[in-house]
Parts: C-alpha cells; sequence; structure tokens
C-alpha cells in the first residue's frame, strides 16, 4: 500500500477521519462474531456521499482493495479488511434523505441505523418492518448488504422485499443507479441480485426503502412448553391453519435461563423447556382478535402448558426485549458467544434441535437456541473463552456438525448472517463448482478485479473457471467510461 | 448433417417435436441434463435457440435455428405442505400445478395473466404477477429457489428449499423478469401458502374516480385484500370500470376483513360473487391478456397511478387495463404500433416509471425490446451478465430492442 494513500486520503475526509494508528484500527478487527479477527491496514470514514466517491476513486487509481462496512454488528466476519485493504466505514453517511409518506417510501444513506428510520417515519404512521435484533445499532447498508431478516420477517418479509432502488458506487468509481421507486426495475432485477451480495458488488450509497403502516392491532402470545419437540410441533399447527403470526420465535430453557437472569428478565417462566413468542398484527382489529383466539386454541391444543397474553404495552416491550437482548443476555453465560446461522424446512426443526442439543453434549459446550421457529431459522448460540485455544477448536467442529447435520435436513448454511468469511468453507457443501463460478463470474461483471471486500462469499478454490467469462467481463469492464479521478476538499 | 438429425442423434426421436409454421425445429428436452446437453451443443454448433413454454403466451415467431421447448419438462419431484414448499419443474402448466397443490392442501398464491396451460417457467422467466400481487408481492417473492441451464449448457443452482436463504448472491432474483436472456430454467423452488380455508371476491362498478376512492377507503380501514384491482370497463365486459376485491385466509381474518369491507365502504355497495363467479371473473382477467398482440406493464408509484391510467387513454386508448393502485402496477393489452410504444416508454421514463413490454409478435419485440434502452451505466452490467450467461449468444431474446 502506498504511503501516500493515508495522506491522499484524509485530503478528501480530513485527517481526523483516517484512521492510521494500530490502537484505532484494532477497533475494527471483529464484526459480532468473536472467532475471526483481522486488523485493517487503513480506516477511512467518509462523511458526504461526494467524500465517499472521491475515496473509492482514489482507491480505484491505485489498485487498492477496499471493504465497506457500516456498524460492524455482522455475524459472519464480513466486514473484516485483510491487510493489505482499506476499511471504508459508512457510518457518517446516516442522512435520512427523504421521506414519501403518501407513497410510503423513504430514501437513505447506507449508514443510517435501522431502528432511527422505523422512529423516523412512526409519526406517519409507519415503519420500516425489517428489524434485525441488533436494529438498535445495525445500518441500512449493512441490512442491505447481508439481506437482514429479523423476528417479524415471517410475515414482513426479509430486507430484499423492502428495497425498491439503489444508487451503486462500483469499485471503479462510476455510479449507476437500479430499480424504481414503483418497484418494477428498468429490465432485469439487479436490485435483487444486489441486495444480499455482502458488499462483493460495491457500495450502494442512496437507498429507497418501501415503508409499511404500523399495525393498529397487535397482540402478543407467550406459551411454554415441556419440551422443545412439541413447541416445534404447535409452530407446524398454526403454519397450517394458514394464519401467519408476524413473529413466532422461540428460546430454549437455557436461553429462557441466561435472560431471566440478566437486566432483560422478560418474565418467561425458567422451568419451561421451550417457550414460544407469537404475535398477531394487523390493520383490522377484529381480525387480529379473531385470529388472535385461534393462534391461542391451537396453542394450547398442541401441548402449551399456559398461553399468556400481553396485557399491556409496556408487557409486550418487555416480552419482546427478552427475545431481542437474547445475544447479549448470554454473555453472562461465558467470555464470548458464536451465533449461529442456519435454516432447515419448518417439519424437521424437532428432529434438528434434539441431534443439535447431541452435539453440544459430545463437543462438552453450552448451546443455546433462540431462532425464528416460522421460518425454520436457527441460531444455535455456542457459549465459550475464546483464548482456550483447545476450547475454540472445539467450537469449530461443533459449528461444522450443526451446519452439516442442516445441511442433511435439506436446509442452508445461512438465513440472514450471510456467508462472511466465516462459512465460505460450507458453500461447496451446498453448491456445486458450476453453481458457485457462475457466481465469481457475476461478481467480476460488477468488479472485474474483486477489489471490493476480497475473500468473502465465494470460496475461489472450489469454483469451476469461467474463463470465457472472465474474459468477456473484463473486456466490458475496459469499454466502460474509466472514472476521473478527483480529490475532492475536505 | 442438418440440425434437425445432430439433435435427433443427440436426444432421440421422442424430443423432437412436430415443426411450426415457421419451419423452425422444435426441440422438447425431457430432462434438465437434456437441456444442457442441447443447449452445450447448441453453443458449439452456433446455433440461435429460442424458448418456448407451453407456447400461450410469447408467440412462437422469434428467428432461430431451433426452438427449445421445455413442455416435457412436466414433473413434480416435491411438494411439502407441513414445510410449505414445492419443486417443480419449469414446463408443467400452472393449472396442474395448482390442482396437484390443492390436493395437499397447498396454495401458490400467484394469479399470473394468460391462459391456464400456461407454464411456471413462462410466468417466472416474464415475471408476470396477477391481481394478487396486491396481497402477496411480486412473483420473485414466491421463488426460493431456481436451476437453470446457460446459453452455453452449464447447469446452475441457485437458493435452496427453505424459506430464508442468503447462502451465495441471489441468481434466483435474476432469472425472475430475466425473460431467458440469462438462461433457460429448468426447476423452480417455491413458496407456499396454506389453501384459503376462506377466498371470497366482491365487485363494484362506477366511475374510474369513484372506484379509485372506494380503493383507498379500503386501504385506509387497514384491510388486507389478497387482491384490489381495478379493471377497464372493455376487459371486465362491463358497461363501468370495476373493482375486484379478493378475501383469501383464515376464516377468521376473512370474516372480519368483509365486516370491515361494508363499514369502510358504506355497507352494500359491492355485489357479493358465488365461488364460480368469482373463479370465471378472475380467469377471464387473466386470460384477457394473452388474447390481444401486444400486453405490457409499468410500475410507477401508488399516488401516480391515476395520471398514469390518463396517459394511456391519452397515448395508447383505454383498451384492455388492469391495475393494482396500491402497488402502483398497471397491465395494458390491446394492438398498438412500434411507434406508439417507444413514444410511450420515453413519456414514462421521462417519469421515472419503468415499462416492460410483457408480450408481442417478435416485429414489436425486436424493435421496441422486453426492457427498452436502459439508464447510464445499467447498460453494461446487463451487457456482462448476458455475456457471462449466454457467451456465445445463443439465446434469441429482445432485451433491449433495436
Amino acid at each position: 500500500m502506498s504511503p501516500h494513500l493515508a495522506r491522499d486520503l484524509a485530503a478528501i475526509v480530513g485527517a481526523r477521519h483516517v484512521r492510521e494508528a494500530r490502537a484505532e484500527r484494532i477497533t475494527y478487527a471483529m464484526d459480532g462474531l468473536p472467532t475471526h479477527r483481522r486488523v485493517p491496514d487503513l480506516v477511512v470514514l467518509p462523511g458526504t456521499r461526494e467524500e465517499l466517491i472521491a475515496v473509492v476513486r482514489l482507491l480505484a487509481a491505485h489498485n487498492v482493495p477496499f471493504v465497506p462496512r457500516g456498524a460492524g454488528t455482522g455475524l459472519s466476519g464480513g466486514a473484516l479488511a485483510d491487510a493489505g485493504s482499506v476499511l471504508v466505514v459508512l457510518t457518517r453517511l446516516n442522512r435520512i434523505i427523504e421521506i414519501d409518506h403518501a407513497n410510503r417510501r423513504a430514501t437513505v444513506e447506507p449508514g443510517v441505523v435501522n431502528a432511527k428510520l422505523s422512529a423516523a417515519v412512526k409519526p406517519h404512521g409507519l415503519q420500516y418492518a425489517p428489524d434485525p435484533s441488533s436494529q438498535s445499532a445495525c445500518t441500512i447498508g449493512g441490512n442491505v448488504a447481508e439481506n437482514a431478516g429479523g423476528p417479524h420477517c415471517l410475515k414482513y418479509g426479509v430486507t430484499v422485499n423492502h428495497i425498491l432502488a439503489l444508487e451503486l458506487l462500483l469499485a471503479d468509481g462510476s455510479l449507476v443507479d437500479i430499480g424504481s421507486r414503483g418497484g418494477e426495475p428498468w429490465g432485469p432485477d439487479l436490485v435483487g441480485l444486489f441486495v444480499g451480495s455482502e458488499g462483493n458488488f460495491g457500495i450502494a450509497t442512496r437507498i429507497t426503502v418501501r415503508l409499511t403502516p404500523l399495525p393498529r392491532a397487535v397482540r402478543t402470545l407467550l406459551a411454554d412448553f415441556n419440551s422443545v419437540r412439541t413447541a416445534g410441533e404447535a409452530v407446524s399447527a398454526i403454519i397450517a391453519a394458514g394464519i401467519v403470526p408476524a413473529a413466532l420465535e422461540m428460546m430454549d430453557q437455557s436461553c429462557v435461563c441466561a435472560v431471566e437472569d440478566s437486566v432483560y428478565a422478560a418474565g418467561y417462566p425458567r422451568d419451561a423447556a421451550a417457550i414460544l413468542l407469537a404475535e398477531i398484527d394487523g390493520g383490522n382489529a377484529d381480525a387480529v382478535v379473531a385470529e388472535t383466539e385461534v393462534v391461542t386454541e391451537l396453542l394450547r391444543k398442541s401441548g402449551a402448558r399456559s398461553v399468556r397474553s400481553a396485557a399491556s404495552e409496556a408487557e409486550r416491550e418487555r416480552l419482546w426485549q427478552g427475545r431481542k437482548k437474547a445475544f447479549g443476555a448470554m454473555g453472562r453465560l461465558s467470555r464470548d458467544l458464536v451465533v449461529q446461522d442456519a435454516v432447515v424446512p419448518r417439519s424437521a426443526l424437532p428432529h434438528v434441535l434434539e441431534t443439535i442439543g447431541g452435539i453440544a453434549q459430545r463437543y462438552g459446550l453450552v448451546v443455546s437456541n433462540v431462532f425464528h421457529a416460522g421460518d425454520g431459522n436457527l441460531h444455535p448460540n455456542i457459549s465459550f473463552d475464546a483464548t482456550d485455544p483447545g476450547l475454540k477448536e472445539r467450537v469449530e467442529a461443533a459449528s461444522a456438525e450443526i451446519m452439516s447435520t442442516c445441511i442433511a435436513a435439506g436446509g442452508t448454511i445461512t438465513g440472514e448472517h450471510g456467508v462472511g468469511i466465516d462459512k465460505v468453507r460450507y458453500m461447496p457443501l451446498i453448491f456445486d463448482a458450476e453453481s458457485l463460478g457462475a457466481m465469481q463470474a457475476v461478481r467480476r461483471v460488477f468488479d472485474p478485479y474483486e477489489r471490493v471486500n476480497p475473500g468473502k462469499v465465494v470460496p475461489i478454490h472450489a469454483c469451476r473457471e469461467w474463463s470465457r467469462v472472465r474474459r468477456s467481463a473484463e473486456s466490458a469492464y475496459a469499454t466502460r467510461h474509466t472514472p476521473h479521478v478527483t480529490v475532492a476538499a475536505p | 448433417m442438418t440440425i434437425l438429425d445432430k439433435v435427433t442423434a443427440l436426444l432421440g426421436e421422442g424430443a423432437v417435436l412436430e415443426t411450426g409454421t415457421d419451419r423452425v425445429p422444435r426441440i422438447a428436452p425431457g430432462s434438465p441434463d437434456a437441456v444442457a446437453l442441447l443447449l452445450g451443443t447448441a453453443h458449439q454448433e452456433g446455433w440461435r435457440v429460442r424458448i418456448e413454454g407451453a407456447g400461450t403466451w410469447l408467440p412462437s415467431d422469434a428467428p432461430a435455428d431451433l426452438a427449445l421447448t421445455t413442455r416435457r419438462l412436466d414433473r413434480v419431484p416435491a411438494i411439502e405442505p407441513s414445510d410449505l414448499m414445492a419443486t417443480a419443474e419449469a414446463g408443467i402448466g400452472l393449472d396442474q400445478l395448482r390442482q396437484q397443490l390443492a390436493d395437499r392442501g397447498a396454495w401458490l398464491a400467484i394469479d399470473p395473466p394468460g391462459l391456464a396451460g400456461r407454464t411456471l417457467g413462462s410466468v417466472v422467466a416474464t415475471a408476470t404477477a396477477g391481481p394478487l400481487r396486491h396481497g402477496f408481492g411480486p412473483i420473485k417473492d414466491h421463488l426460493l429457489g431456481v436451476t437453470f441451464v446457460t446459453g452455453d449448457g452449464r447447469m446452475v443452482q441457485s437458493g435452496g428449499r427453505v424459506m430464508k436463504n442468503v447462502a451465495g448472491y441471489d441468481l434466483t432474483r435474476l432469472q425472475a423478469g430475466g425473460f431467458g436472456a440469462f438462461g433457460v430454467i429448468v426447476l423452480v423452488h417455491l413458496r407456499l401458502r396454506t389453501l384459503p380455508r376462506a377466498d371470497v371476491t366482491y365487485l363494484l362498478e362506477g366511475t374510474r374516480e369513484e372506484l379509485t376512492q372506494v380503493g383507498e377507503d379500503i386501504a385506509g380501514a387497514g384491510l388486507t385484500p389478497a387482491a384490489l384491482e381495478l379493471v377497464s370497463p372493455a376487459l371486465a365486459r362491463r358497461e363501468r370500470w370495476v373493482l375486484g376485491v379478493r378475501l383469501a385466509g383464515s376464516p377468521a381474518l376473512v370474516a372480519a376483513d368483509e365486516t370491515g369491507l361494508g363499514a369502510a365502504t358504506g355497507g352494500g355497495r359491492f355485489a357479493a360473487l358465488r365461488a364460480e363467479e368469482a373463479h370465471a371473473f378472475w380467469m377471464r382477467l387473466a386470460e384477457g391478456f394473452a388474447v390481444r398482440p401486444v400486453t405490457f406493464r409499468i410500475g410507477g408509484v401508488p399516488a401516480t397511478s391515476d395520471e398514469l391510467l390518463d396517459l394511456l387513454q391519452h397515448q395508447l386508448g383505454d383498451e384492455w387495463i388492469s391495475a393494482s393502485p396500491a402497488a402502483g402496477a398497471i397491465r395494458w393489452t390491446g394492438d398498438t404500433s412500434i411507434d406508439r410504444l417507444q413514444r410511450l416508454r420515453r413519456t414514462l421514463a421521462g417519469m421515472e416509471v419503468p415499462m416492460t413490454l410483457e408480450r408481442a409478435p417478435w416485429p414489436v419485440r425486436g424493435a421496441v425490446g422486453h426492457f427498452g434502452a436502459y439508464r447510464e451505466g445499467v447498460g453494461p452490467l446487463v451487457s456482462g451478465l448476458r455475456r457471462t450467461f449466454d457467451p456465445g449468444g445463443a439465446l434469441v431474446v429482445a432485451t433491449e430492442g433495436s
């Protein structure tokens, strides 16, 4: 890396927004997953769209790889930068550019915090529906990169269902507008392709999202069970009845106890093998009441020991706080926590959970489960001490077995956290070499020299080479307008 | 050896169907592997291939050396009602698929335009959603994954069989609405819903302005119709515009929404249809879009729906129109010229509204293109993706137009 790069970046963003000292760079060495650690060579924090464009064009001119990063709450090591790469932190690009409440749209910069967008549109009776557990910190740009989910995605869909249009900044510094405010794409669905590409295709500099009306009525139920299997069967019964709750979340006993021991105590019964949080919402209060009665009855018939309805908004918030802060509460169990993410067919949940319990026992690990039961999206969380090398190896081995179990059940390796670097090794278990090669070739259409977030998502060694494709992608790149490199004044 | 001889040697006589009026050999591979073999050979030989399903949506008239029809890819390898998931080959007719799903208590919540036997692959490749888009979203939201064969015969998988999946890039969404430009879809993993236990349709006739207001009242009342469709008199075969409201879901939800519908719209204004009448109404609507020569869709923000309907009326005439105002989606079908379509697309582009040509005779498709000219910077990306998935340009698809 050129010794002048930091100086040139500082000329764009100001010296205080370039981190050179190791002590400062270490801050960015990890994301929410404690098993991977990379210290970036340089960190830059542009404060405006124009600064960001100038930064990326400068990096293109110097042929320097870079890694876009939001709040760093990711759980796959996706926003870590290897030596030789510059970390481009987007949290200062945090303006809500426009709220169009009549058409239920908002346009934001990538560093806007998820919960702040929902708070901003609430006075208009609207919400931004995807609600990852980290929503009080995570950014919309990061949500777009990862195609983030959340508890209420069962009814409202994941991030990709809410993104209408994007302004992209590609690796070569060129800008492209994709999608439209109406939702109909201009041509193929490049927005759908970009969302979830984990930063490999470029940076979304402007994001137009769909907003949804706040539900006028909400009922939150807490049901507890004597076994995880019975709770899983209750989930199936609700779905089979044709009811789509806003959320259907499960926590096992280990997780319940961690929450109840913490400041987030929600009043969950500690002696339950599993609890279910079911939320029914909608615009028609009568419909919500009627469906809540049906769900309550189904929970009871499926073996719930008790079913309690939140009597007030304060109680509802307390029940949800326990769920959303469960990962934090697990910090009480040990020094470190690996939050795993996999998806299985809903009907396989009881079997897979029992198998995961067996894996935990064999490796002598504490595994707590808190997950989106309605989608079959599991989060087995392994508590451990990362300073113990032997233990870390056991965690890695147990994680691999959990992934294999989910794949064998017809599932996949990630439902909302992304592949990043953590799960690159599992990609060949679910995609053949041809399909991985196709993904790599698509990436090269956007970024022919693979400079944005290198080493993530696709395991290069496992790809079948699409050599003709590489040549044609490079030729397309050569014919594309070469950006004029300008260094903006800070 | 002729192309036909080579294909017969490659796939057997069973794969060769009767040649159409344009004398282009029509080949129906019997498996995804056979599709890959055929396209790999076409790529090597430099043959140009047009993709067909049942032949009921896009006219079979694109100039090509051979036509690849997916109609023998009609198996349904998996229906999992408890997981609300099914896997189906691309050539199965939607009517057959619907029946098989209904027999297992499951429902694919899409009602695309076209005839009942239209293939699943055609619907996915063209992303042609119908009125149910109001309640259940566009076609892409019903897909968990696809397997497709590239123009040079490579088989690629994308997505999977589970409800959430962010493993790898989402090539499924590239295929949905790609009109076959990025490969031939051979297998589709579908997100299902439980067959609604209650499903009712209400109609209201009136002026467009009146019905638009009623539609806004329904949305304002917080009701959640599966469909809320504004239909032009010609398409509905009525004297006036028609607002169709479909409520589908659990009996509890539908009963509450029926009460809400009455309260929101002044009570008793809507006519309830019997089940067979409702079926006929929605079917007629879908089939109407496969009758006239040209069909396209446009997508604006909800507040511009009225303005867009006026624009269509002004530039092309009322003809047959169906709109989901709240979703900002409008579909038009009728007879018009290349000039008018190009002029309309330019006007719409000025309003930031994309227009997608869904079906038309080849001369129109070739000139106007399904998508038309791209915005600045998008063209190289789309060209790069096309070269990625069809490096020899074997697949005949009019994406941009001439």
